[in-house]
């Protein structure tokens, strides 16, 4: 019955008993206070002004996926932060990348980790790669009343399908409504830009390295039409955040690496300011 | 009404303390030891789903001998435990000693209880610090003590005899595969001295690896690693330790040593063991 552990050392009775292998579930029956988006918010006109994450994109390439993310948070049109972090990964085989309300966004993240390495713990097993994605479709939509309020959360889920061993990408809408993306998915303030790079360079057969290298390029054409995306910052040396999930798990590309992929693009746009250039048919 | 038999504190203890004694002893007994990269877990286990060593946090390992269903309620309890206190303060705030203090109230209030059987139970939880003077191991008897072990521990009914054969053998900076094979030779004592081969696939193995770039140091040893690590203690230590006044004979013949027969020990421990069933 005890609330936590601090007052009598003991475990207390909720935490012996046998139950479900959710850290999320238990938290519920445990200490809801703990939950976000179990606070109610006090009524509001118009929506509250805090930190925003911008732009995140995913890509798949034979043998894995790839999954970007720009560094700036915005508030109103102030940059907050330009260096923010906005790609975690989820566990060994799958990442998150957040846009939207930074602060509530960081909060699913950690606890959407910990919902995953919870159930790993107790099951001795893995969730399958839906059902992870079910699971952050779930944590929306828990948000949902948050959202409505102006607070919302929107990530975007990738991550290495151990038993079809290929790379899938899942897109959420505010609701927790979630969708399969085929190829290539953006979320974000500076999608709409991201989308239309990547639709036009995307193509079947990518190597690792030119994926890694395209979405560097759709963050670049996000952040050259979208104010809120931040585009690489070669003078404070603030790059992309690259990650790239195989089937030797999650792998962040080091400040090097993602330092290299920018050098050359910016070197080839200050040429081509508008990038590489599609066939028109 | 008939008045209840006058049992003595101290002799209601002593039962339930040789209860608790007896059902642990009717398990399989493991080994906790240190070795330069980590600390490694050692039991013969012949169920592969059922495991007597499980993560309980980043850098945090638990192992249990006894009964499978009071220590699995434990093991998932000090998992919410880490969890939820990582949760609410930091991942660096969940700690083997916070854990093992929790571990050992538990115990020890089911155990003085009239209204509860004694849990059955031996728990070793152990924490792999950056380098070897932070790691911790915690011994946690049914009754709720709490012993702070250093080197090498083991528990279960045989707990004793293997105790005192690793004392005498254990020594730090040890190589995975040695610090392995060590183990394997103390399981393989009978408590009346003799021998016995544990064959590969009955063990379970696991480590916490300080050297591992994640956050997370658990990790299991299975298939063909520890075949590998079981095999090869052979060249890896006629390559370190060439200096040694060993035979390299015995070290070149992996598939003899799989079961890890304590005349295996020749190799690298075998300078601390200078022959088999000592006993």
């Amino acid at each position: 019955m005890e609330a936590n552990t601090r007052s009598t050392g003991r475990l207390p009775a909720a935490f012996l008993t046998p139950g479900s292998s959710s850290f999320m579930d238990f938290l519920t029956d445990h200490q809801p206070e703990l939950l976000p988006g179990k606070q109610t918010l006090p009524p509001l006109k118009g929506a509250i002004e805090a930190p925003h994450g911008t732009t995140i994109l995913a890509l798949t390439f034979p043998g894995g996926v790839v999954l970007a993310g720009d560094r700036r948070a915005t508030m109103g049109n102030v940059i907050a932060s330009r260096d923010m972090q906005k790609v975690f990964p989820a566990d060994e085989y799958s990442a998150v990348g957040i846009a939207g309300t930074a602060g509530l966004a960081v909060e699913m993240v950690k606890l959407f980790q910990l919902e995953l390495e919870h159930f790993e713990k107790v099951e001795g097993a893995q969730l399958s790669l839906e059902g992870k994605a079910n699971r952050l479709s779930t944590m929306i939509r828990g948000n949902l009343s948050m959202a409505m309020q102006g607070l919302a959360v929107v990530p975007l889920f990738a991550g290495y399908d151990t038993d079809s061993e290929k790379g899938r990408i899942f897109s959420y809408d505010v609701t927790g409504g979630r969708s399969e993306e085929r190829g290539f998915a953006a979320t974000g303030s500076g999608s709409v830009y991201a989308r239309g790079a990547l639709k036009k360079l995307y193509r079947d057969g990518l190597t690792e390295q030119q994926a890694t290298t395209l979405v560097v390029q759709a963050l670049y054409d996000a952040a050259d039409d979208d104010s809120a995306t931040g585009g690489p910052d070669l003078a404070r040396r603030i790059y992309p955040t690259v990650t790239v999930i195989t089937d030797e798990g999650f792998r962040q590309l080091a400040e090097t690496e993602s330092a290299a992929i920018v050098r050359a693009i910016h070197e080839r746009r200050l040429e081509l300011p508008d990038g590489p250039r599609a066939e028109i048919l | 009404m008939s008045t209840p038999f006058y049992v003595s504190p101290q002799q209601a203890m002593a039962d339930r303390a040789e209860y608790a004694r007896k059902g642990i002893a009717r398990g399989r007994s493991l080994v906790v030891l240190q070795y330069a990269d980590g600390i490694v877990f050692v039991g013969e286990n012949p169920s592969r789903a059922l495991h007597k060593f499980s993560e309980i946090y980043d850098r945090i390992g638990f192992a249990a001998a006894g009964k499978y269903n009071e220590y699995e309620n434990l093991r998932i309890g000090g998992v919410r435990y880490a969890d939820l206190r990582g949760y609410t303060y930091d991942r660096t705030d969940v700690t083997a000693r916070g854990l093992a203090n929790v571990y050992a109230q538990t115990l020890g209030t089911i155990f003085s209880s009239a209204g509860e059987k004694p849990y059955e139970v031996e728990l070793v939880v152990a924490e792999v610090g950056v380098s070897p003077e932070g790691d911790q191991i915690y011994r946690l008897p049914h009754d709720g003590s709490i012993v702070d072990e250093h080197g090498s521990v083991a528990v279960g009914g045989n707990a004793e005899t293997i105790s005192t054969y690793l004392d005498q053998r254990h020594r730090e900076g040890m190589t995975l595969a040695e610090a392995l094979k060590l183990a394997v030779q103390a399981l393989s004592r009978d408590t009346n001295g003799g021998e016995r081969e544990i064959p590969a696939e009955r063990l379970e193995v696991a480590v916490l690896d300080r050297t591992r770039p994640q956050a997370r140091k658990f990790k299991r040893i299975i298939g063909r690693q520890l075949a590998r690590l079981l095999a090869a203690d052979g060249d890896a230590t006629a390559e370190t330790d060439s200096a040694l006044d060993e035979e390299p004979g015995p070290d070149e013949n992996p598939p003899s040593k799989r079961g890890g027969k304590p005349r295996g020990g020749s190799g690298k421990s075998g300078s601390a063991d200078s022959g088999d069933g000592g006993k």
